[in-house]
């Protein structure tokens, strides 16, 4: 539901209203090389005129002229580090006078969170993280704890980055659901939709302007440049079938000679949510401290069951990954795991493009 | 806190040979949780800390540095042959430590460069791991360890059970505490994808790149490494220098690094 325009000059309102609402505001900033999320207070805290060159292996921030704050495709986080914690303590144990034990489980501290510059790969990404952590099952608390008080902003990628691909998994440039506020931005400012009730009660505050026709068109010529300018692409929606039927292909030897098996492509995948159970006993012996931890299949203890490791080589790590993102999710979730968000191209040290590599083993058994 | 003398404590010795002390430090830095540990095992043997019986039978040995003479050699047998479980700790101890670099040199004509008068020194011709001698329990690699795998390791063997090896790699540990890569962002020549982990990603976070001083990670890639820091424009022979530095003598950086410093696959 479009909502209105917010002039380039007044966007610390709309920071100003979710301070007032209860909200700390995260959002994009360059840190360390690369845009993380942040937390802002200032409308000048965010990367101003930041462009991102993403190549396989390969990322690099350059400062432009540009007005833009969100002139960037993305960076390594996606929303993933924010609600499903990277390392957290789930519960602590302590041993009783009595040899029983007492249990606390420690959640996350309540706090309301609004995030600045949600891409729509992310969204999808969190879609189906909500599918895992908040499933059948039962909900996860310490995920659900940190996603009930979040407050979604979205802003529409209109600088996709090379190794973008979202156009072919369905999941962008333009974010459609999953958002309280969406942004388009534009040179003199913002286009407002809001997505949800709550989003729709910030934007009232805002007394947002008439989206004028100009902006309009502009808004509409950036998504069709943003949709065009992507040249990746996986070889389809649903490679289950496929995938499964090429267990055996010699790809997947070649692949594990290139691949580093180190797990950055899981730990930046928005979707991944695989993760180790670390036990961490006090020297007393008296008490002893339960968290998670992100793992990855690419490690020897994901695959470890009693007196065996199941995959001990790189080739089937490898295979396991893109059979479960690209083929068994399809079971498991109803689509594929893949959002197209690049991240695990741009952040292989040895930049492995997961697009290449589905291509060759689904279409590529001529080629061998 | 709880530093009630435990009757029937098991009986610890903190053995050295050939290394910079380093390691022990691990112990005593430990704070106050040094004399809780010191409740729960009784350090028998322990140099650094004033202990000296280094023959006494022991539960536990730690055993800190490389076998570099031939003093070494039957010494370790004899730390060995007097103790039920032994931890060699350290980067010298599991690998060779540095001094391994002459495994792979003329290690007499250094002695001959270096001292005035090289006829008191008296060394092998090479320095090696520990686990060459003796049967070893366990492997706790660093350079230096540090005080949190020594605690695991010791509350691991009080309750009884195996401690777990850490042999993921260090990128793991990286993206856990959202570093952002510094070989992705910067084009840094680090050494995490091949390396363990144990360290917290500690280079990383201080944006710099890892230099392997936690050893060969399980499953190391290597050769896959070494093309990709020929990409980053790093000549074939430093690159053969970055493996063979701390843990030069763990076989899988030997290998990769001899490859590339002599250029011959």
């Amino acid at each position: 539901m479009e909502t209105g325009f917010l002039p380039r000059g007044r966007f610390q309102e709309l920071l100003a209203v979710l301070h007032r609402s209860g909200y700390r505001c995260l959002g994009p900033q360059v840190r360390d090389g690369a845009i993380v999320y942040a937390a802002i207070s200032v409308a000048e805290d965010l990367p101003r005129g930041a462009r991102d060159h993403q190549a396989a292996g390969h990322y690099r921030i350059e400062q432009t002229a540009s007005p833009r704050y969100f002139g960037w495709a993305n960076g390594p986080q996606a929303l993933k580090p924010l609600v499903f914690a990277p390392q957290e303590v789930l519960w602590r144990a302590r041993r009783q006078a009595d040899g029983g034990l007492e249990l606390h489980q420690e959640m996350p501290p309540a706090e309301r969170l609004a995030v600045i510059g949600v891409r729509a790969c992310d969204l999808a990404a969190l879609a189906l993280q909500d599918r895992h952590f908040l499933g059948a099952a039962g909900d996860d608390p310490h995920y659900a704890a940190r996603r009930a008080e979040l407050f979604l902003v979205a802003v529409h990628c209109s600088d996709p980055s090379d190794v973008c691909f979202c156009v072919s998994t369905g999941d962008g440039p333009q974010a459609s659901s999953g958002f309280d506020l969406a942004l388009c931005e534009l040179d003199s400012g913002f286009i407002v939709e809001s997505g949800s009730d709550r989003g729709a009660v910030v934007a009232a505050e805002l007394k947002l302007e008439a989206v004028g026709a100009d902006a309009r068109a502009a808004a509409a010529r950036q998504a069709d440049a943003a949709r065009t300018r992507q040249h990746r692409s996986l070889p389809g929606r649903d490679l289950r079938a496929v995938l499964f039927a090429n267990l055996e292909h010699p790809r997947w030897g070649e692949v594990a000679g290139r691949c580093l098996a180190c797990g950055n492509c899981t730990s930046v995948c928005p979707t991944c949510f695989c993760h180790a159970s670390v036990e961490t006993p006090a020297l007393d012996g008296g008490a002893s401290v339960h968290a998670r931890a992100w793992d990855s299949c690419f490690s020897q203890g994901h695959s470890y069951i009693h007196g065996l490791t199941v995959r001990s080589d790189t080739r089937t790590r490898y295979r396991q990954w893109l059979t479960h993102k690209l083929g068994s999710w399809h079971g498991q979730f109803g689509r594929s795991g893949c959002v197209g968000c690049g991240r695990c191209i741009s952040w292989c040290p040895v930049g492995i493009d997961i697009t290449e590599e589905a291509a060759a083993v689904c279409t590529g058994a001529a080629d061998e | 806190m709880s530093t009630v003398v435990a009757k029937d404590r098991p009986r610890a010795a903190v053995h050295k040979f050939a290394s910079c002390d380093g390691c022990q430090l691990a112990f005593l830095n430990l704070g106050e949780d040094l004399l809780l540990l010191s409740s729960l095992v009784e350090f028998v043997h322990f140099a650094e800390a004033g202990l000296v019986n280094p023959e006494a039978p022991v539960d536990i040995a730690f055993v800190e540095g490389s076998i570099g003479t031939i003093r070494d050699v039957e010494r370790i047998q004899r730390v060995r042959a007097r103790s039920r479980y032994l931890v060699a700790i350290g980067a010298c101890a599991t690998a060779g430590g540095l001094q391994a670099l002459r495994n792979l040199a003329d290690g007499q004509a250094w002695i001959a460069d270096v001292y005035a008068s090289p006829g008191y020194v008296e060394s092998l011709e090479t320095s090696t791991a520990v686990a060459q001698h003796v049967k070893v329990d366990l492997e706790l690699w660093g350079c230096p360890v540090n005080s949190r795998q020594l605690i695991a390791a010791v509350r691991a063997l009080l309750f009884g059970v195996v401690p777990l090896e850490e042999h993921d790699k260090v990128c793991m540990e990286c993206k856990r505490a959202q570093v952002v890569c510094v070989m992705v962002a910067q084009g840094l020549p680090c050494m995490g994808p091949v390396t363990r982990t144990g360290c917290g990603a500690l280079c990383p976070s201080f944006g710099r790149d890892c230099y392997a001083c936690y050893g060969p990670a399980e499953n190391p890639n290597t050769e896959a490494l070494g093309r990709r820091l020929e990409g980053l424009g790093i000549a074939p022979a430093a690159i053969g220098r970055r493996f063979l530095a701390i843990n030069n003598g763990a076989p899988p950086f030997t290998e990769a690094g001899l490859r590339r410093v002599h250029g011959h696959d």
